[in-house]
């Protein structure tokens, strides 16, 4: 299998006259953080098999603001959001898919007022209707009857009612999709938003991560799935902390099917 | 003498409409204290939340055992409200059971005994929900913020339903004619032989005892509700009209923000321009006290009930924070009835009391405390939105004071110079691609 990643950019696409189908925002946590960028290779892996046409902004990219805005930095935040805007209108970007629920809400939400139109969806949706275009196959694979939790992240769930692309793509692996307590609409926050992730938590008696892996291990699961590369750290980080880390495997959505198509 | 029950009532009824009357006028005021959001979309999708959320009480039964009773409280308020509509007529006119005259007695004897079964419901349930408060002492009613007034408020509230559902079974139970009819007294005819042996003229005086009380009873609550927690059984009808219809992660875009920026952008704006003559103070960003709040998040402030459902739910406070969203509410609104106050007690204008929403009432830990996840908005089942608040006194805290906590500061001046959270060069940004 040929293992070298075909990613081209906007700006070599633009220069051949070509318009890629979607642009695939990687995000900060996508192009920069080790574990995050797993999940970046695994995703245009399946691109790849997939022959999907997309391009990355690569250099252009620049964070959506998203951390700055919760934060309180509106002013940070429209810099952010009209610099991209700029660059993604030059390219004409008609369709954007991002594997971050917090690029995913920032662009799809709060960039139309700002001048920057697009479709946006996320990766977990993008994956769900090459499926169901036939574009990929799934099969399960080594993840055949194993039990998979689904963490809704906020971003995704809550913030924007995206509760079934991510769970029906768990089930086309023949996996037991299992539900924790709190999930879809009462899903609790795996710690990391509203820039919590760039600060030490507040005093309390207990980091929210732990909680919600708690919650998770309580379905007795071979591996946590995430659609975000935030909660994905945080998740990771609280099955280390209960010593957990060799039984139970978090992975993202994407790695999920890419693994079990020997990608 | 023999108009003196009509007057008598008439003056308690003028006095009571002309209390809850100056309240509402009050309870307004305090809204509009809150700023203008301009015009409002979609009519129709808002209209239809308020028949659900509101009306049909959809979001209260997400909990099934609070919700079932409440709902059971709610209906039994709305429906036993209809009796008191005869009540008001009787008093004025001095009839007696004036329903009788319009309507045949099995009519009047199935509405009287509805209501009679309602009574007892509701004051089952409000029994119940009494002894969640103070025997089971769920998690959520004993919050720090739980302690004192609104503790003895939820309560109290407990208390006045449960006498006037007692003084109306009373007052069916010991009015002979109506135990005559024979229709309607479904649960007083059980109570009506516990005054057995007793003269008509005793019986007499205890039917228009508990009649007088039960009808200043509901007057006094009405006037109560100014000052309670219990606002919510008008205000949630408004509230969930005015609620958010935009997805629950999408926050504002601060339009003050976005003209600086647009001017930053432009190539052809001059630097060194002088400021337009008209050019006005340049608007504070973001909130510090009730008054840089929109009217919708005070008039969210008030129509809290306290239940406590959005605290419960939060990720900071499960794991032991100080936040506690039904705080930031009733923080909200404590200062919002200070700065009424404040108003009322000044001739009209507010005079600066070295006080204000932000470190009095709500402390920066608070609000960093916050991962933005919108548990609280959605957990609340009368549209209310804390989160709001607490961004918009992020906003005022990085914007006009930079006092952020320091690791945010360092993010966002990642951000600033290399264009992420992290100190990568934005150069790297593909350097993934090229990885194995």
């Amino acid at each position: 299998m040929d293992s070298t990643l075909k990613v081209p950019t906007m700006a070599e696409l633009f220069a051949a006259g070509q318009q890629p189908e979607v642009l695939f925002w990687v995000g900060c946590a996508g192009s920069f953080d080790d574990r995050a960028k797993k999940i970046t290779k695994a995703f245009v892996k399946i691109l790849n098999k997939a022959n999907v046409s997309f391009a990355v902004l690569g250099t252009e990219e620049s964070c959506t603001g998203d951390p700055a805005k919760r934060a309180g930095n509106e002013f940070l935040f429209q810099m952010q959001a009209v610099t991209n805007i700029e660059v993604m209108n030059a390219y004409e970007v008609k369709k954007v898919v991002t594997a971050c629920p917090h690029c995913f809400n920032t662009l799809k939400n709060e960039y139309p007022g700002l001048g920057g139109n697009y479709e946006v969806v996320h990766h977990t949706q993008f994956l769900k209707q090459l499926l169901e275009e036939g574009r990929i196959s799934m099969e399960g694979g080594q993840f055949k009857g194993k039990r998979i939790t689904f963490h809704d992240p906020c971003y995704l769930g809550r913030a924007n009612n995206v509760y079934e692309a991510p769970r029906d793509l768990i089930r086309k692996l023949d996996a037991e999709l299992v539900e924790m307590k709190n999930c879809k609409k009462k899903g609790l926050c795996c710690g990391a938003g509203g820039a919590q992730m760039f600060k030490e938590p507040e005093k309390g008696s207990k980091d929210v991560n732990i909680e919600r892996t708690e919650q998770a291990l309580e379905t007795k699961p071979e591996i946590i799935a995430a659609g975000c590369p935030f909660c994905n750290t945080m998740m990771t980080d609280g099955v280390k902390n209960k010593e957990k880390e060799t039984a139970v495997a978090v992975m993202d959505i994407a790695e999920l099917i890419a693994t079990a198509e020997d990608l | 003498m023999q108009y003196l029950p009509n007057i008598l009532f008439a003056i308690i009824l003028i006095v009571a409409i002309a209390f809850f009357t100056k309240n509402v006028s009050r309870l307004r005021r305090n809204i509009n204290l809150g700023k203008d959001i301009g015009s409002l979309n979609n009519k129709p999708q808002r209209w239809k939340n308020m028949a659900k959320i509101a009306f049909g009480q959809t979001k209260m039964v997400v909990r099934p055992i609070a919700g079932f009773l409440h709902v059971i409280v709610y209906v039994g308020f709305i429906i036993i409200n209809i009796e008191v509509l005869e009540i008001l007529i009787d008093g004025i006119f001095g009839t007696h059971r004036i329903g009788l005259k319009f309507l045949s007695t099995p009519v009047y004897g199935f509405l009287i005994g509805s209501f009679e079964v309602l009574a007892v419901l509701v004051l089952v349930s409000v029994i119940i929900f009494w002894v969640r408060r103070n025997v089971i002492k769920l998690q959520r009613f004993l919050s720090a913020e739980m302690t004192g007034w609104p503790k003895s408020d939820g309560n109290i509230i407990l208390y006045f339903e449960v006498v006037l559902m007692c003084l109306f079974l009373l007052m069916n139970a010991t009015d002979t004619s109506f135990q005559n009819l024979n229709s309607g007294n479904i649960v007083s005819q059980f109570i009506a032989p516990w005054f057995d042996g007793m003269s008509a003229n005793s019986l007499h005086a205890i039917e228009r005892t508990a009649w007088w009380l039960h009808i200043i009873g509901i007057l006094a609550f009405l006037n109560y509700l100014y000052y309670s927690k219990h606002l919510h059984i008008l205000l949630a009808f408004p509230n969930t009209f005015y609620g958010k219809l935009l997805p629950k992660g999408q926050f504002k875009n601060l339009d003050a923000v976005t003209q600086e920026v647009k001017l930053m952008m432009d190539p052809d704006a001059d630097p060194f321009a002088a400021a337009a003559e008209d050019a006005s103070e340049p608007e504070k960003f973001g909130a510090s006290d009730v008054t840089d709040l929109s009217w919708v998040q005070l008039l969210n402030a008030y129509t809290c009930t306290e239940c406590g459902r959005c605290t419960s739910e939060c990720p900071a406070n499960q794991t032991g924070k100080k936040l506690s969203p039904r705080k930031i509410m009733m923080d909200t609104r404590d200062r919002l009835e200070e700065v009424g106050k404040n108003i009322d007690a000044n001739k009209g204008t507010f005079v600066d009391d070295g006080k204000q929403l932000l470190g009095d009432y709500i402390s920066n830990e608070e609000l960093w405390a916050c991962t933005s996840c919108n548990a609280c908005v959605e957990a609340c089942p009368v549209s209310i939105d804390p989160l709001s608040i607490i961004m918009d006194m992020r906003q005022y805290l990085v914007m006009e004071q930079s006092a952020a906590p320091s690791d945010l500061n360092n993010m966002m001046g990642n951000i600033e110079n290399n264009g992420a959270p992290w100190p990568f060069n934005q150069m790297d940004r593909l350097n993934w691609a090229q990885e194995q």
